[in-house]
């Protein structure tokens, strides 16, 4: 049965219809609101690629079903993070570093570590590498990722 | 009407909208999507590799667009090239733009692979843009009455040395075209007139990746479109029997249940209802045991026919010399098979109209793509058009252009734009495969030790960088391929080192388990892998420094400075492996490694430094060095975030990877079965580059890469005293061979 939802994503109200309301979170926000930043990796929760914060934790959106989410939730994307104009101090630092070469697991890796700052303003190298232990990366810029987080947490 | 065309008006057009496209609007798609339809009474953009305007226009705003056939897979080529043009062009990097891999707009450079983006790509577009420029000058000249070599071009005017007003490129060529021939003459500005080639330029891609406001493939939309999941067989020779379509007639939005042969899809209005009825679809498929079994693989390879042999090398006479050695070495190196493990599953979208097939596709080959999709749809190629939009990374022909064949697939059942996004089962499943590579050497030692006869015999499959068939077209009986296409994985058999006797073969083996594709540095890192691991085996038994040893036998001068760089870098001691007083839980070691890429380029040396933990068998890497001659090169930071890609994902690949697999099908589907290299156990990467300003630039993508497991099969043996050589190195595998000696 089509489904009438009202989500807070990015500061704003999106209302959106689901046939299905275990529809995962990540199809609601690439497919009916156009969002570009959280994206399919294994919708399976083991990449990260599709993190989102959720009430301001990090959350993998590809298995997290619309209905399942708290009542009021507001949701973060990368894109609600910071824009061009705007930028996150771990998105400034990611371009400072120029943290990235395919970029595609690029937005689970802030968001993962935009999370841990909020929560934990000052970790140390292995405190970074073992938050982003479940984020895989493919192309290899894991070092780089890991200085731009340094570097936004003003560590390095 | 076939032409595609760019007016001046559209060029600025086009301009602006990759602009807003890449940069502003996060809804790059549609601008992207329209891009290409816009031009109708220009000029037909020509496409041949030996015109100027096939390769650069120049915009009415001051502007230039390059049109590339190599893309970016997610390496920063891109930028690189951009620098590259600029240079040529003198214009500011800001006032040009990169499309890429756009059969209609772009010529035919090739797939983008074998690290050659820059080294054959990027000169052709420098020549080009070398040309365009003396053309700007000549032109300069004629309308000021001045000899061109009184003029001087600078950022994006032409003016008179001697000061006074110049002349804008804009105005200079009419309709933004030169209308010339690339002239391979024309002089390419000197190294120390390059103000952009040679500097860590920002990647033009990264602010947009880090915002969110990128288009890759995966989130690419056309008008109309509708979404699609294949079902692929459960074993790979399986047929379909019988589909059951009741099975998913409750799903809302579902369009069409499509199958062709073996092929089987489902169309969907939404993604996820597309999801929900390819799990949900019953389908009775034959049964299929066709792979051999994994355990007896390597004497499945053993027993494979083989169709016919590659002497890669044959100095001397290394059989009669092994008779006369003080000692003979002999010793077997395996390599599993890998899958290329995109981190986003491929994804492509086609659309039929007007009799005309659109294919946006993240391919490394769009032109080659274009091909197989005519050949496979029955259209004529010149009604086929093949788009890039950069994916997720691929490392090789990894699932892209199967994704294309899918959705034009089912485009054409359906009659509408359908994307096709494949699931992670479908990439980790059915993505071509790093075929298995096994390799037997013999080394005989004169009585100084040095090696004085080497002969190896490399089983590795038939065939060249071809098309590799795509799954779509394999499955519903559609004309494909059939030869095998792995890559040209003979390079880096023979060895570069100056030793008397040689001979080198590649038995040629007629087929392989999965079909097979290359995967970054294919070939060259098995067999530099083999063939490093070995020369270590021979320095240990004359009892050399492997340092050394590699010295004493190499002659060329490039390759002897990135070794003593490498140890410089290294703090190397001098001394034999292994290490003398191995004891204690942890073992430490270091392992030394050399490539001269294919015999001709790149020129790379590394050393791993390494603990094993006694106990579990596990490796881990602490620090890895890494000193590289790629000749002239373009972008320093691009090169170094290449080679800590290289080093990351290759020690992914020799410690943790192998494809597993039943009698039917790959049984690493997913991240948990095919685990792969994370944060806690990245090592430390000291990298040095050599940079030859006034030498040709050579390719930076893969040879760092195929030192790297012979580096680490080193370090464990100078670590352990115990030679591993089967990659992956397990901890099993290094606990069972701990125990066994």
């Amino acid at each position: 049965m089509a489904q009438e939802m009202s989500l807070d994503v990015n500061g704003r109200a999106a209302r959106v219809t689901v046939d299905d309301t275990d529809t995962p979170l990540l199809y609601v926000l690439r497919d009916d609101l156009g969002l570009h930043g959280p994206r399919f990796g294994c919708g399976l929760g083991q990449c990260g690629s599709c993190t989102v914060h959720v009430d301001g934790k990090a959350v993998r959106s590809c298995v997290t079903p619309v209905s399942g989410l708290p009542k009021n939730a507001k949701i973060v994307t990368l894109e609600g993070l910071g824009g061009p104009d705007r930028l996150h101090p771990v998105q400034a630092a990611f371009i400072e570093e120029q943290a990235a070469q395919c970029g595609y697991c690029i937005n689970g890796m802030i968001m993962q570590s935009a999370a841990l700052l909020n929560e934990s303003p000052k970790p140390d190298e292995a405190a970074i590498r073992q938050a982003l232990a479940q984020n895989l990366c493919r192309c290899g810029t894991h070092l780089r990722i890991v200085r731009a987080v340094q570097r936004a947490a003003g560590t390095l | 009407m076939n032409a595609h065309t760019l007016s001046r008006r559209n060029l600025l057009l086009q301009g602006g909208a990759l602009v807003v496209g890449f940069s502003l609007s996060g809804r790059g798609a549609l601008a992207q999507a329209t891009f290409p339809a816009v031009p109708t009474d220009g000029f037909p953009k020509p496409v041949a590799p030996d015109q100027v305007d096939s390769f650069l226009a120049l915009g009415a705003d001051g502007r230039a667009t390059i049109f590339s056939g190599k893309v970016d897979l997610g390496t920063g080529v891109q930028t690189a090239l951009a620098q590259m043009a600029a240079d040529e062009l003198d214009l500011p990097l800001d006032r040009v733009s990169v499309v890429q891999g756009d059969t209609a707009l772009t010529p035919d450079q090739g797939p983008t692979y074998g690290s050659l983006t820059i080294q054959k790509g990027g000169v052709e577009i420098r020549q080009a843009a070398a040309t365009a420029r003396a053309r700007l000058v000549q032109l300069a000249g004629e309308r000021l009455g001045m000899p061109a070599d009184a003029l001087v071009s600078e950022n994006g005017v032409v003016r008179p040395k001697s000061g006074g007003p110049g002349i804008a490129y804009a105005e200079l060529v009419k309709d933004g075209r030169l209308d010339l021939k690339v002239d391979p003459a024309a002089k390419i500005k000197d190294a120390s007139a390059f103000t952009l080639v040679g500097k860590p330029v920002p990647r033009l891609d990264i602010p947009e990746k880090i915002t969110g406001r990128f288009t890759y493939m995966q989130d690419m939309r056309v008008p109309g479109m509708v979404h699609a999941r294949v079902v692929r067989p459960p074993a790979i020779g399986a047929t379909l029997e019988s589909v059951d379509e009741a099975s998913v007639a409750d799903v809302p939005g579902l369009i069409k249940v499509v199958r062709e042969g073996d092929f089987l899809a489902v169309v969907a209005e939404k993604e996820w209802a597309a999801i929900k009825a390819a799990e949900k679809l019953k389908a009775k498929w034959s049964s299929w045991a066709g792979l051999p079994e994994q355990e007896k693989l390597w004497q499945h390879v053993r027993a494979t026919k083989v169709t016919k042999d590659d002497v890669t090398s044959n100095t001397g006479d290394a059989e009669a010399a092994m008779g006369q050695a003080a000692k003979v070495l002999e010793a077997s190196y395996d390599f599993a098979i890998h899958t290329h493990g995109s981190i986003g599953p491929s994804c492509a979208i086609a659309e039929f109209k007007d009799g005309r097939l659109t294919c946006w596709t993240a391919s490394q080959m769009t032109h080659a793509l274009r091909k197989q999709l005519a050949a496979m749809t029955g259209l004529k190629p010149d009604v086929v058009r093949c788009i890039y939009v950069e994916g997720s990374g691929c490392y090789g022909r990894n699932g892209h252009e199967d994704a294309a064949g899918d959705a034009t697939l089912l485009a054409r059942a359906v009659g509408r734009p359908v994307r096709v996004q494949w699931s992670r089962a479908d990439e980790h499943g059915w993505d071509p495969k790093g075929p298995p590579t096994l390799v037997d050497l013999k080394a005989g030692l004169d009585a100084q030790g040095n090696v004085a006869a080497w002969s190896s015999q490399f089983l590795i499959p038939e065939g060249a960088a071809g098309n590799v068939p795509l799954v779509a077209a394999s499955l519903a009986g559609l004309p494909h391929e059939t030869a095998l296409s792995p890559g040209n994985i003979v390079h880096n058999s023979a060895i570069p080192y100056a030793v008397p006797n040689v001979r080198t073969v590649c038995h040629r083996l007629a087929s392989t388990p999965f079909r097979p594709s290359w995967i970054r540095t294919p070939g060259r890192m098995q067999n530099t892998y083999a063939n490093e691991a070995f020369l270590d085996e021979c320095a240990a038994a004359a009892g050399a420094d492997p340092l050394d040893y590699r010295l004493r036998a190499l002659k060329d001068p490039r390759g002897v400075e990135v070794l003593q760089r490498v140890a410089d870098l290294a703090k190397w001691q001098a001394r034999p492996s292994p290490v003398k007083d191995a004891s204690g839980d942890v073992l430490r070691g270091r392992g030394i490694s050399y490539v001269k890429y294919e015999l001709y380029r790149t020129y790379v040396a590394g050393v791993a430094e390494i603990e094993v933990d006694r106990a579990t068998g596990r490796v881990r890497v602490s620090r890895f060095f890494v000193v590289q001659d790629c000749g002239q090169i373009i972008n320093p930071d691009g090169v170094r975030n290449q080679i800590d890609g290289n080093v990351i994902q290759t020690l992914s690949r020799v410690l943790m990877e192998e494809v597993t697999f039943d009698r039917g099908a790959v049984t690493s589907l997913d991240w948990a079965s095919y685990p792969i290299l994370t944060f806690p156990d990245v090592p430390q990467i000291v990298t040095e580059l050599i940079d030859r300003p006034n030498d040709k630039p050579w390719g930076a993508g893969e040879p760092s890469a195929a030192i790297v497991p012979s580096a680490i099969s080193n370090a464990l043996f100078d670590a352990t005293g115990v030679r591993l050589r089967s990659v992956p190195f397990t901890p099993a595998k290094v606990k069972a061979a701990l125990q066994a000696s």
